[in-house]
């Protein structure tokens, strides 16, 4: 026993094991049971059988569920563009020296800190129908005469949720990218303007290549976080008008639990993996892996 | 002012009145019928319902659990979850045999997961005899097979009409209309007064799934004949999608993204002139501090939902059931719970406390105070005797709870109603979709 607690490897794997315990119990399990649910013609309440691919045609055949592949793709893809440049942006400006500076940050992050259901709410009553404040404001000014239907036509809807994951992804890009912006030593500008670099020059000569790695953390955590969006969908349309809204996140839900196919369910959201899994791939060998990170030079 | 509340205090005595008189009447048969159960020694239970939708219901039901436990010393924990979160809790606790050992759950929960149920078959006999018998819905989702209760009928919150009296008569009508025609022309009569109604036609459950049945139903549509083969795309449903385009256009804007809580919203403020609901609308207004909101309570009313061509009385509200699940260790005093909560001493109260939010499923407490004290309340009497199981004509079970859940009949109805589809395109696409359920 104390020739084991001796020996560092031994005693590495047994500080290690409690770590590995949580991820197995927590993380394994129930990513190995989902896989495997998505096999299997599961139901509540009922154990399923091995059915192959069966889940996985009948998802491919059904319009709902390709209109919601649709719907994921297109609600991350511009949601994480446009919450790259207003967070990088936002981060540009708060990297100044502005008065109230540790005040104006913090209050920047509050969107992210409010539990995402009450900020869904609040945008719920933004986007009401009868009741948006916006749609009340545009008509006092006398500028619109009847309210926007915000959530009831189609792509208005998309563009309305879209807004509200902006609203609430983008203080976590602009303060990480901020940390990001203020490990790059000063000399570097100092020395790029000696040269005569104009402002732009060093942003895209000096800030963005020393950001980049930065940049992929930020993005591929965005692009996962967006990707598998849930609350504020559901609080906003339940996926409607029309299944316009839909995600493979909130349909997979609706047909697993309260449609009761958790089979079905499972297989929905198995089929979110290969996306993610392409989304980290590219920001790990695309963005991350730049040659002059360890000590070369890019060709 | 004075006078009506002399009035209503005339009404409220009657009701009392005729509350105390109540248990007289069923003496005869209480002791025709026998009753024999013990608890287990030592037992305790944990109830899960879903959280209330007017204050009365929880106040009176948490009496009732008191008093439960100050009779037979069995203590009860409950705990209440939104009503659409119970339904995945308790598929958790029937897949993992771990959980609450009474679920008050919904629709046809209960038809999931059977054989993880108690059989209460003596129990509801009991009770059946005792209170004039089921209505015939209770027994479509609770006794499948024809002959095994595997859940205790709670009863179900109506889905009626709600309307402003003043404003339906300004545009020409006098009562509400009983026919499909006579309902559009009013809707028609009501955008042109600018007092426009309007109805869900967004992904909630409650709402938009209770009229949208309706409408199918009641020009003869169906979702599955009694052999559980789609026939959704039919005629009968066509007719019903193009009433629904023609009826879409007198709606107020915004209805293709209501939720469940939008109608209540624009209804108490004045927007809305018809729109259908549970009574929660009447009770929010009777009982708001708003002098505004309050002095709406005198015009509003209820109606049954018009009769279209298909002539019977079709309506879907939501089917309240409660189950006892075989894990637990004291299914003797689960039952003993639920009889007693079911008894006329406790029910009855709590239909009154809830202003018969949720309409008893047994015949008996169709004499109950609430439904003559105030006539407003009178059409939600026959909520649970008149309701139509979503699964209709078919067999209740995955297939019909996974098309409810997917909102295939609320979103055939909005893609014909806002004219995204045609009715026919409408119809094929979601006989297409339900089809894919129905064919395991």
């Amino acid at each position: 026993m104390h020739k084991l607690l001796d020996n560092k490897n031994a005693l590495g794997l047994l500080f290690m094991l409690p770590a590995g315990a949580l991820l197995l119990v927590f993380l394994t399990y129930p990513l190995g049971l989902g896989t495997w649910l998505g096999f299997t013609d599961a139901k509540i309440g009922r154990t399923g059988e091995w059915i192959g691919l069966e889940n996985f045609q009948f998802l491919i055949g059904d319009s709902v569920a390709r209109l919601s592949l649709f719907n994921t793709l297109f609600y991350t893809i511009v949601a994480s563009v446009l919450k790259f440049v207003l967070g990088l942006w936002l981060a540009l400006l708060l990297n100044r020296s502005l008065p109230f500076k540790s005040f104006l940050r913090a209050i920047v992050l509050l969107p992210f800190i409010v539990p995402t259901a009450l900020s869904a709410i609040a945008f719920w009553w933004i986007y009401d129908s009868q009741f948006s404040v916006v749609s009340w404001t545009l008509v006092k000014m006398g500028l619109i005469d009847r309210y926007i239907d915000f959530l009831g036509d189609p792509w208005m809807a998309r563009a309305s949720v879209i807004i509200a994951n902006i609203w609430r992804g983008v203080p976590f890009v602009a303060i990480s990218l901020l940390a990001g912006l203020q490990t790059i030593p000063p000399s570097l500008y100092e020395a790029s303007s000696i040269d005569g670099a104009t402002p732009w020059q060093q942003f895209w000569n000096v800030t963005l290549p020393l950001l980049t790695p930065i940049i992929a953390v930020v993005m591929t955590f965005s692009v996962l976080f967006t990707f598998t969006d849930f609350q504020l969908i559901y609080v906003l349309t339940r996926g409607g008008p029309l299944n316009a809204t839909h995600l493979m996140a909130t349909l997979s839900f609706q047909r697993g639990i309260p449609g009761g196919a958790l089979g079905e369910g499972a297989a929905l959201a198995m089929l979110m993996v290969p996306f993610l899994l392409a989304a980290i791939l590219f920001s790990y060998f695309g963005l991350q892996r730049r040659a002059w990170q360890q000590g070369g030079s890019d060709k | 002012m004075s006078n009506i509340k002399r009035r209503d205090l005339l009404k409220a005595g009657a009701g009392i009145a005729a509350g105390a008189a109540a248990p007289m009447i069923w003496v005869k048969n209480a002791y025709a019928q026998q009753w024999n159960n013990t608890p287990e020694k030592g037992a305790k239970l944990r109830v899960l319902r879903w959280s209330r939708f007017v204050q009365g219901d929880i106040d009176q039901y948490m009496k009732n659990v008191q008093a439960f436990t100050a009779k037979y010393g069995i203590e009860v924990r409950v705990d209440s979850e939104s009503w659409e979160d119970v339904r995945p809790k308790a598929a958790v606790a029937a897949n993992t045999g771990a959980g609450p050992d009474i679920i008050l759950g919904t629709y046809d929960d209960a038809n999931l997961y059977p054989e993880k149920l108690v059989e209460v078959t003596d129990l509801c006999n009991y009770l059946g005899k005792k209170y004039g018998g089921w209505y015939p819905a209770c027994e479509t989702y609770l006794k499948p097979d024809g002959k095994k209760w595997i859940g205790v009928p709670l009863g179900a919150t109506g889905s009626m009409m709600v309307y402003r009296e003043s404003q339906i008569k300004a545009a020409g009508f006098d009562s509400f209309p009983k026919d499909t025609d006579g309902f559009l022309k009013m809707m028609k009569a009501l955008k042109d007064k600018g007092t426009p109604g309007g109805f869900a036609l967004g992904h909630a459950t409650g709402d938009a799934n209770t009229w949208c049945h309706w409408l199918v139903w009641t020009f003869g549509g169906k979702m599955v004949d009694t052999s559980n083969k789609v026939v959704l795309d039919s005629p009968e449903t066509i007719r019903a999608l193009e009433y629904a385009k023609e009826l879409y256009g007198t709606f107020i804007p915004g209805t293709l993204s209501w939720l469940d809580p939008n109608n209540n919203k624009a209804f108490l403020d004045g927007q809305v002139s018809v729109t259908n609901n549970g009574i929660s609308i009447y009770y929010a207004a009777k009982n708001s501090k708003d002098p505004k909101i309050n002095a709406l309570q005198s015009d509003i009313n209820h109606a049954n939902y018009p009769a279209g061509p298909a002539g019977v009385s079709t309506a879907c509200h939501l089917f309240m059931n409660q189950m006892i699940f075989k894990y637990t260790k004291y299914p003797k005093a689960a039952k003993e719970f639920l009889r007693f909560m079911m008894e006329d001493e406790q029910y009855g109260a709590w239909l009154q406390a809830g202003i018969g939010y949720t309409a008893q499923p047994l015949a008996a407490y169709e004499k109950n105070p609430i439904w003559s004290v105030d006539p407003k309340h009178t059409p939600y009497r026959d909520a649970c005797k008149q309701l139509r199981p979503a699964g209709y004509a078919g067999k209740l079970g995955y297939a019909s709870a996974g098309v409810l859940a997917d909102f295939i009949i609320v979103d055939m109805v909005a893609e014909a109603a806002s004219g995204s589809k045609s009715p026919k395109e409408a119809a094929e696409r979601a006989q297409k979709r339900a089809e894919r359920y129905y064919k395991v």
